[in-house]
């Protein structure tokens, strides 16, 4: 029997035995001890999760756009959010099921050049300029199949070979991008592709695109925590660790990487959507292999085990992309964006996240081990 | 007595205090902050570094004062993608606040700045060496300037060359983006005007390695090739070229026909002398300015090139337009910088290659200079100046309504195959 054979027989054979009922068992609910209040539910979830830290968090960044200049608003601020929601695809795809794709920013980069043919932009012959109300959802729905494509092709493949795979499927789509001159202009691609007014709110400027990047973070960042918490999400980390015994255990595990590439795929999109609109242009360029490895360092540099990591990680990046350059010699600044990410990633595998997590554990109080100490006053 | 003493010291302290309050913004107000972008990272890295000395020169003639003021240059730095261009550029301006921006380097950076400058009214922006045509033709910005001419203005004059010497049918290989694009409509305007014709284009990928598929399709009846490639692949078509038996004749670009094309060592090196190409500046002008630049660049930079680039050149003369006209009004940059934009539309000096001054689009009119390849007396080859052509308009020399009806130059635009 071929490996191959082996291996498709491991993925596809006799599955579909009774999964729900193996997730009901992992999933039983913890005892919720607001049950017996009669607050709305919703808020009693959110009650039994919050600390003081994500209010002060919450705080800083709704606030943050008042205190900041426009640059860094816009530029530090929004961009961050944006490359931060692309991160956490990756974070998603990476950190809880194993599967590092180079891809995502193609992803995004799909998603930004099918806003730009179905909106407006300077190459009249081709956009379509639908209303943006119409261009988005589109663009965004055809960006999670071409993720979704991409998953179906390389699942199959593990570790480096997944890393390879995904970088020929980015690279081939640059190369498209650069040389196709009917749907995406070539080198030059789309130019003035603006984010769009709403009600009278001009999102091209500064601080109502801040809160739109923001609030899209948002909602991605608390899509990712729901799902890794969800049956699919925990199913997910399942497969990362033990896809054979998963597989025993009933679970299709081609069936959820394929899902995870597509969920995965909507954050990537939105925060292209929002690259684009950030840059007001999309070309070749936005989505070349520098880009996509730059993705990859942000959900590296901030830490793949949390989805808070990829938005740390793409502060940090951006604050050095923009900043490196005041530090040293202007023709040695690269330098320091490379030693700074060799040093994390040298002293911290788990990055930035790890970093912080080590100095707690030397530096802060020894806590003896409780059971859970918030949750029950 | 005692409490009237201290009252008056007091006093006298907050005299001291309130003027130095006034005096103290005077004092900061010496030195101004001109950003100054290039690509100091990516495929131009090496253009970017020396496009950078061309600025410190222009600013080192003035010994680093402009307008009575101490210039402080904020460098910036690009990958050439139009994002990270824009990204620089909107640091210097909105973070650390420079009322003048002078870049970037390479065409399609120049129209993202220049999109950027229409949301940035109160500062003024002076292009570095870009040289895309639509930055100032299609919906230029009141606030930014460019004191170079472009692609298309680079290659006047050559067609009607290329006519003189006999080439009337030829084959076009170039890069297919902007830049070649605008060096093909400035070759094609007066070539086809003339009766000239190009019988075929092939557009190939910038970064292309194999040229055997277009070569293949050269037509025999031709009389020579129009090659407007940049750096190493122009070696590599000539290299191909060469071994699959070529024989015609070459004109080149503005960038084809440099040093790593001088310096080719293959059989067909010979035939390498005669080659025409066309730029807006030449290692070999035989002018007292131009030769005190060179003399100037060597000595200010003992890593520099032999002789400054088209870049340092470039950066060189759009600085100098931003001091000189920083001068003109005495560092006064109030009312908008209203006085200060009248002061550049003025600009009319002579450069170290021809006079530089702008239209009313605020782009440059200038000269183009005509070369070919000569053998110089220790054998190395170089390009030899064998024309002028003085004060090209961006229209090419064309009245501006047939200008329009031609279009800015793209892929099939000019055609002129029969």
């Amino acid at each position: 029997m071929s490996a191959a054979y082996w291996r498709r027989a491991m993925n596809t054979a006799p599955v579909r035995a009774r999964p729900r009922a193996a997730a009901a068992t992992i999933e039983a609910p913890a005892p919720d001890p607001y049950a017996h209040s009669d607050a709305p539910r919703w808020l009693k979830f959110l009650w039994g999760r919050l600390a003081a830290r994500h209010v002060f968090v919450m705080l800083a960044v709704l606030i943050y756009p008042f205190v900041a200049s426009p640059f860094f608003t816009y530029q530090i601020g929004a961009q961050s959010l944006a490359l931060g929601l692309i991160a956490l695809s990756l974070t998603l795809l990476g950190g809880y099921g194993g599967m590092v794709s180079l891809a995502q920013m193609s992803v995004a980069g799909m998603a930004g050049y099918l806003v730009a043919i179905f909106g407006t932009s300077t190459a009249t012959a081709i956009s379509l300029a639908w209303p943006w109300w119409l261009a988005v959802p589109f663009a965004i729905v055809l960006a999670v199949v071409f993720a979704t494509l991409i998953g179906w092709l390389s699942v199959r493949t593990e570790g480096i070979y997944t890393i390879m795979i995904t970088l020929a499927i980015g690279v081939a789509f640059f190369y498209l991008a650069q040389q196709n001159y009917t749907l995406l202009n070539g080198h030059q691609g789309f130019n003035q592709v603006f984010a769009p007014t709403v009600a009278s709110v001009d999102f091209r400027q500064p601080v109502p695109f801040y809160y739109l990047a923001l609030a899209c973070a948002l909602a991605g960042y608390g899509f990712v925590k729901l799902l890794v918490r969800a049956p699919f999400g925990t199913a997910m980390q399942g497969i990362r660790d033990n896809p054979r015994r998963m597989h025993a255990l009933g679970y299709h595990v081609t069936a959820h990487r394929v899902a995870a590439y597509a969920l995965a795929g909507i954050l990537a999109a939105v925060g292209g959507v929002l690259m684009t609109w950030y840059n007001n242009r999309i070309s070749p360029g936005s989505m070349g292999v520098g880009v996509m490895i730059n993705i990859l360092i942000i959900a590296v540099l901030g830490g793949m085990k949390h989805p808070i990591g990829a938005f740390i990680g793409a502060i940090v990046f951006v604050l050095l992309q923009n900043f490196a350059i005041d530090l040293v010699d202007r023709e040695r600044f690269n330098l320091v964006i490379g030693g700074v990410f060799l040093a994390v990633v040298l002293f911290s595998p788990d990055g930035l996240l790890g970093l912080w997590a080590i100095l707690r554990s030397r530096f802060g109080p020894q806590s003896v081990i409780t059971s859970n100490q918030r949750r029950q006053p | 007595m005692n409490v009237s003493k201290r009252r008056t010291w007091v006093r006298s302290m907050l005299a001291a205090a309130a003027s130095a309050a006034l005096i103290g913004p005077a004092w900061a107000q010496e030195t101004l902050k001109i950003g100054l972008l290039a690509t100091l990272e990516g495929p131009f890295a090496v253009p970017g570094q020396d496009s950078m000395r061309g600025a410190d020169l222009a600013l080192k003639e003035k010994n680093g004062m402009a307008g009575g003021k101490k210039i402080e240059f904020i460098k910036l730095s690009s990958d050439a993608t139009p994002d990270k261009a824009v990204a620089s550029t909107r640091k210097a301006v909105e973070q650390d606040k420079v009322p003048i921006m002078i870049g970037p380097l390479s065409g399609d950076e120049g129209i993202a700045v220049k999109n950027y400058a229409k949301t940035q009214p109160g500062v003024t922006f002076v292009n570095g060496s870009s040289g895309a045509q639509a930055t100032t033709l299609n919906d230029p910005s009141p606030n930014f300037y460019r004191f170079n001419t472009e692609g298309a203005q680079w290659m006047v004059g050559l067609g009607e060359h290329a006519l003189g010497k006999g080439y009337k049918k030829m084959f076009l290989v170039a890069e297919d983006y902007g830049f070649p694009y605008s060096q093909v409509q400035g070759f094609m305007a007066s070539y086809c005007a003339k009766g000239g014709k190009v019988v075929d284009k092939a557009w190939v990928p910038l970064g292309t390695k194999d040229y055997s598929s277009v070569i293949a399709r050269m037509p025999k009846d031709i009389d020579a090739v129009l090659v407007v490639l940049g750096g190493s692949d122009a070696v590599n078509f000539l290299t191909q070229y060469e071994q699959a038996g070529g024989n015609k004749p070459m004109v080149g670009g503005s960038i084809t026909v440099d040093q790593t094309v001088l310096n080719y060592k293959g059989k067909r090196r010979e035939s390498l002398l005669g080659t025409a190409s066309a730029g807006p500046m030449a290692d070999s002008i035989d002018t007292p300015e131009w030769k005190k630049f060179v003399a100037d660049y060597k000595a200010a930079f003992k890593d520099g090139f032999p002789s400054p680039s088209l870049f340092a050149y470039l950066y060189y003369i759009n600085t100098k337009a931003v001091l000189d006209a920083l001068d003109a009004v005495k560092g006064d940059l109030g009312n908008g910088q209203k006085a200060y934009r009248e002061a550049l539309q003025k600009t009319n000096f002579k450069g170290p290659a021809g006079t530089v001054k702008i239209d009313s689009n605020r782009n440059g009119v200038g000269t183009t200079y005509i070369t070919e390849v000569a053998k110089a007396a220790d054998g190395s080859f170089y390009n030899k100046v064998v024309r002028t052509v003085p004060d090209i308009s961006q229209t090419l020399g064309l009245p501006e309504a047939d200008f329009k009806k031609m279009g800015l130059g793209s892929r099939d635009v000019p055609d002129c195959r029969k």
